[in-house]
């Protein structure tokens, strides 16, 4: 029995380190002395002084977290309404707009990425105006972001007892004042969900933004897909290892709030 | 009486289905009124047109006079028990009672003495900042109702609302209700598939099946005249027999003849016949119209109830009185228990129940 | 009334999911004439399945385009066969622990998925390289290197070790819901070890396996950072056809031709495996 175990725990490890072996690889090769990305000749700090002083990295940093935000808030709103209102739309076309939704989660990235950028060009080139860059970017980070807050929220909409909102009505509340007082609170965790996925999605991003940026403008995956081609800086080790430790925080912060829910949820169950 | 809702001439189509068939129906102040039907009979949507939840396709609905139909559910001076109760879950037992005081921007004193006046009234005292998720499903009962009339209705809407409470408690909340009403001097409207529930609560009972009201009255009057077999089907048990009129205060059915206090019906129409269990002497053989043998006997507490076989039929019979399986016996009914009704099917049947309505209500 | 909600999107829809989706077919079906008209054509896709083409001296000859998609979908067959063996006992361990033991594994399975997926990609180069860290350990124990960075092997590596998780995920989830009291009703009758998991344990994680071979097949064969990144530069499966022909050669007739192609694939494996799939598709829900 303790042999079955131990052969469990044993495979459960080896899963994990080959998970974990890039993550650290890279980190531990951020404090390397050397330019070298196989040998071991020291530590530093170099390439952290380094980053923060790459004007390059700095402007992809921003325009990843400003895109992040954006489209984060735009495709929330977006989403949120559209499920809403999808949730009450009868079952055909219901069917139909959901089917439609998920086509960018089930499509490969590489495909919507190009099949925006044929629109955007294909546009651009009709009417002689605009071109591609900061706003085609966000647009598409929105575009495949939408689908997921949607897919988040309508479940929470399912759950709630339809007659939530005729009983806000029925104690005067006006549809708008019980839509935010009343439904609103209530699908508000499929909201965040799908919120935090959105962002996510928008920072991990590559394929898409790829496709659909333009001459000079710069996310960090762009960023770092060109150096790769180029040969690797070492501040890239130094940047992955500080973008991991934040997300790292984040989402244990996030892992606690769900651990306090659930705990909260069983109490009251 | 004062009418305080007129429903005049609804109907309710969805597509295709018709939910409510010119469906008429008034209430009175301070009345108890419950709408007892099986699922999908239309009570329910009658309620919901009542809360302004759906607008029927054709027909007007009346408040005090004057109609309501484009008045938008908010802005109804009545409320709504719903089923399951519709609680806020993230807002506490106080944040219930009081939104929609909160709504109409009363002051907060005011508010505060409403919660407490409210809770007592439902026996929830000291349950102010309780999570509504944490209560029982008697209690999450209450905080609807204190929820709801904390608005001071004039009416009251209640969909099914005990349906989901355990027997004892929904017995105990029938008392609860009824007394409430009284109480408080407020017109309740009940919708219910539960002909117990309706016999005991109401002042009025309006039976509804496949979109109509087949008959309204008193509970009495509707236990002891049903109007036609379903009603008679539906409230309490009874034995229904097909039956031939042979002429006024004359009927046969079961192959034997009896005198009965019905009139005006065609000479040999085809009726249907309503014999309550309890309504059936069991006599000697020799004594009674129909002959018959008894097959079963089930001890109920109160009485005994026996399975007499007569002829192809069998009889529910309720009695004190005990006769022993196996044996012959004699079945008797007087005049007055004979409920003799037009046939089910056409149409003339129910709109006589609806046009009769008022009458067997008197 | 709530339904009004509903009309931007749909708008929206139409306008970033539909239009340009139409427009890669139209441009996958359509040429320039020699005149400069708009021509309806099946010559892109006749073109794509063409043995030969000759005299075409571009970076990559154009008979092997059939060839590259063989080579994308038995990749990406290998590396689901791959994820499912190595991933389904991982999820059978899990379902099998404590709570707290749970949420903790799951949540480190997690976490590498949100480190930036390029990142993840690239350190493997400083792994695989030829004076990569595998290297240098083989080197030092005496043993033979390795050289198989630039090559399918590193391909198919970079694959599973992308898309474990998202076999690990959607597997544990249907092993997760299943009543623990089923496994002891088969005991009960009778069932040892094997034919339990043969015959109720795997039945009912089904769902999930099919969601979770969905979500490595259609990644992998789609995939252009894993083949560019440790493939090298002139290493192709359908995904980095693609981005050629848009990016470099900047024939869009042809690359959405090829577009059209990797999509028709997509919805043919999925066809293929909700054949399989009686219960609900729970894949992507797993991961949201």
């Amino acid at each position: 029995m303790s042999l079955h175990k131990a052969v469990k725990k044993l495979y459960l490890g080896l899963i994990l380190f080959f998970l974990y072996a890039p993550i650290l690889v890279l980190m531990v090769f951020s404090f390397n002395a050397s330019r070298s990305r196989a040998n071991w000749e020291g530590f530093t700090l170099d390439w952290y002084r380094v980053l923060f002083n790459d004007p390059q990295i700095a402007l992809a940093l921003r325009n990843t977290l400003l895109i992040g935000v954006f489209s984060t808030v735009i495709a929330t709103a977006i989403g949120t309404l559209a499920a809403v209102g999808i949730d009450k739309m009868k079952r055909r076309p219901k069917a139909v707009v959901m089917g439609i939704s998920r086509i960018p989660v089930m499509m490969p990235d590489i495909v919507t990425g190009l099949s925006l950028m044929v629109l955007y060009l294909f546009v651009i080139r009709t009417l002689g105006i605009g071109r591609m860059g900061f706003t085609t970017l966000l647009l598409s980070h929105v575009m495949f972001n939408v689908p997921y807050v949607i897919l988040s929220v309508i479940p929470k909409l399912r759950q709630i007892d339809a007659n939530l909102y005729e009983a806000a009505l029925d104690l005067g509340a006006t549809p708008l004042r019980a839509f935010v007082q009343v439904i609103l609170p209530e699908i508000w965790p499929g909201v965040v969900t799908g919120a935090m996925l959105a962002f996510t999605l928008s920072i991990d991003d590559f394929m898409v933004s790829f496709f659909t940026t333009g001459a000079g403008v710069q996310n960090l995956s762009i960023l770092i897909f060109s150096m790769a081609r180029r040969g690797v800086q070492p501040q890239i080790n130094a940047l992955s290892t500080l973008m991991f430790l934040v997300i790292l925080a984040m989402l244990f912060l996030i892992h606690k709030r769900d651990q306090r829910q659930a705990r909260k949820a069983k109490l009251h169950g | 009486m004062n009418r305080i809702i007129d429903l005049v001439d609804v109907s309710m189509t969805y597509g295709k289905q018709t939910v409510l068939n010119h469906v008429d129906l008034y209430i009175n102040q301070n009345e108890f009124l419950t709408l007892l039907g099986p699922s999908g009979c239309g009570k329910t949507t009658t309620l919901r047109i009542i809360g302004g939840f759906e607008q029927p396709t054709t027909g007007d609905v009346l408040f005090n006079g004057t109609s309501i139909l484009h008045t938008p559910p908010h802005k109804r001076p009545l409320n709504t028990i719903f089923q399951r109760y519709a609680l806020f879950p993230h807002l506490d037992v106080a944040g219930n009672v009081a939104f929609g005081l909160k709504i109409k921007k009363k002051p907060r004193e005011v508010i505060n003495k409403k919660i407490a006046d409210m809770l007592r009234l439902v026996n929830l005292e000291g349950y102010e900042s309780r999570s509504t998720l944490s209560l029982s499903g008697g209690q999450q009962q209450r905080v609807a109702i204190a929820r709801a009339l904390a608005n001071e209705p004039q009416v009251l809407l209640l969909d099914e609302p005990l349906g989901a409470l355990d027997l004892q408690l929904r017995k105990e909340m029938q008392v609860e209700l009824k007394n409430m009403q009284r109480e408080l001097g407020i017109t309740f409207v009940f919708v219910t598939h539960d002909q117990e529930e309706a016999l005991t609560m109401s002042d009025t009972i309006a039976v509804m099946n496949e979109g109509r009201i087949l008959q309204i009255g008193k509970p009495e009057d509707i236990y002891n005249e049903p109007k036609n077999a379903f009603v008679a089907r539906f409230i309490g048990e009874s034995n229904i027999l097909e039956g031939i009129m042979r002429e006024d205060f004359r009927v046969s059915f079961a192959n034997a003849e009896f005198a009965c206090i019905d009139k005006g019906f065609a000479q040999n129409e085809a009726v249907d016949i309503v014999v309550r269990p309890e309504d059936v002497r069991i006599c000697a053989q020799n004594e009674g119209r129909v002959k018959g043998r008894v097959t079963q006997v089930i001890f109920k507490g109160v009485h005994y109830e026996m399975h007499v076989e007569a002829q192809g039929f069998l009889w529910k019979i309720h009695s004190t009185v005990q006769a022993p399986a196996g044996e012959e016996v004699g079945l008797d009914i007087a005049p007055d228990l004979i409920h003799v009704m037009k046939k089910e099917n056409g149409k003339r049947n129910t709109e006589s129940g609806i046009k009769g309505a008022e009458g067997s209500a008197s | 009334m709530k339904r009004l909600f509903a009309y931007p999107y749909i708008l929206w829809m139409g306008i970033f999911i539909v239009v340009p989706l139409l427009l890669v077919v139209y441009y996958s079906v359509t040429a320039t004439g020699p005149d400069g008209n708009t021509i309806f054509t099946f010559d892109h896709f006749r073109r794509f399945f063409a043995p030969i083409t000759p005299g075409m001296d571009q970076p990559l000859r154009e008979r092997i385009f059939v060839s590259v998609a063989l080579r994308s979908i038995r990749l990406a067959l290998q590396s689901t066969g791959i994820c499912l063996l190595l991933g389904y006992p991982v999820a059978y361990i899990m379902t099998r622990k404590e709570y707290s033991e749970k949420s903790v594994l799951l949540f480190m399975l997690l976490v590498p998925m949100w480190m930036n997926f390029l990142l993840r990609t690239y350190a493997w180069l400083t792994i695989l390289e030829r004076n990569g860290l595998v290297n240098q350990l083989l080197s030092r124990m005496g043993l033979p290197m390795i050289d198989i960075l630039y090559t399918d092997a590193a391909v198919l590596l970079g694959m599973v070790y992308n898309f474990l998780p998202f076999m690990i995920l959607p597997i544990y989830t249907s092993l997760k819901k299943m009543d623990p009291r089923l496994i002891e009703a088969a005991q009960d009758l009778g069932a040892g070890g094997v034919s339990v998991f043969a015959r109720v344990v795997f039945p009912l994680s089904l769902p999930g396996v099919i969601s979770g071979i969905t979500m490595v097949f259609m990644p992998g064969a789609a995939t252009f950072i894993i083949s560019n990144l440790l493939g090298g530069q002139q290493y192709f499966l359908l995904g980095n056809l693609v981005e050629m022909q848009f990016l470099n050669v900047g024939d869009w007739h042809f690359g959405s031709a090829i577009a059209v192609i990797m999509m028709l694939l997509m919805v043919a494996s999925m066809v293929i495996l909700s054949l399989f799939d009686k219960g609900e598709n729970q894949g992507r829900s797993t991961i949201i």
